[in-house]
């Protein structure tokens, strides 16, 4: 029941990718393409899903707790820090250089086009590249502290 | 030099709008039932690091519901959604590393930051946000206006 819900939640989600063209790099592109072939469908689909996630977060969040959980589970780390921010940029310039983004791969995987296999398996890589860059120099600062007292 | 092609698109307000509503509904309801932020980032981690990602059973179900998107809407359009990619092979396997180890590091991307948290109102995701909006419109412009010249 858990799982088939969360199975329906994820066919809406790639339902509304596929519409809205966020699963097609040409579109995306052209978005950010304000001094060439500007196309402003992406404006539409962030400003359709906040405004609709706006409303409902606040209708939803009254609750004191969700219908399949015990409770909330919201990101709480306020801070606003250098890796939020060098990481946020490197991901813009990847999204610039191919045109998707994680969002609209996932549900493009379902085409077969093996463009988007091809982006989702750098994709990947890049993932367990940087978790390996972090779990380094977490253990690089770990070790420095033991130094250090 | 990278090869440049354009694709131009046509602005489809009323497919954008529906699209992003939809993505919109679909992260109300994965907080009403599970608690949960709607983010690809964390969904493809998630199922790619079962070990650290304990009861991720819901993210495996959410990413099949997301690659059925696309199946649904051929099931009722009679058509496939249009998948377009503007890019070279090799940048699109540049773009997906960058992605990859983007996302990981700045914890979210466009669903993660851009719907959820700007829904939220979070100031960390609005500053991400506002981050790679910026350097992927930059990224676009030096690609096919400067090195496309």
């Amino acid at each position: 029941m858990r799982l088939f819900s969360t199975y329906l939640i994820g066919l809406i989600f790639g339902i509304g990718i596929s519409i809205s063209g966020m699963a097609n790099p040409a579109k995306v592109l052209n978005f950010f393409d304000v001094a060439g072939y500007w196309d402003p469908s992406l404006i539409l689909v962030m400003g359709g899903a906040v405004v609709v996630a706006f409303f409902g977060y606040r209708l939803v969040l009254r609750r004191s707790a969700p219908l399949i959980d015990s409770t909330f589970h919201l990101p709480e780390n306020p801070r606003i820090d250098r890796r939020l921010l060098a990481g946020s940029a490197v991901f813009g310039v990847g999204w610039g250089i191919a045109g998707f983004c994680p969002g609209g791969a996932l549900p493009a995987l379902g085409t077969g086009q093996i463009e988007v296999f091809a982006f989702t398996a750098a994709l990947i890589a890049g993932i367990f590249a940087a978790k390996g860059l972090i779990a380094l120099s977490g253990a690089r600062a770990a070790r420095l502290l033991r130094q250090e007292t | 030099m990278p090869e440049l092609t354009v694709i131009e698109t046509a602005f489809t307000p009323w497919q954008a709008l529906s699209g992003g509503m939809l993505i919109g509904l679909a992260s109300v309801l994965l907080m009403l039932t599970l608690g949960r932020i709607m983010g690809a980032t964390g969904v493809l981690a998630g199922v790619l690091t079962p070990s650290a990602h304990p009861g991720s059973g819901w993210r495996l179900a959410l990413l099949a519901g997301m690659v059925s998107g696309p199946l649904a809407v051929l099931a009722v359009t009679g058509q496939m959604p249009v998948v377009q990619v503007p890019v070279s092979m090799p940048m699109l396997l540049i773009g997906g590393l960058l992605v990859g180890v983007g996302v990981t590091y700045g914890s979210g991307c466009t669903s993660g930051h851009g719907v959820c948290g700007m829904a939220r109102l979070s100031r960390r995701s609005i500053a991400a946000t506002a981050t790679f909006m910026l350097t992927t419109g930059l990224t676009v412009y030096v690609i096919r206006h400067v090195l496309g010249a």
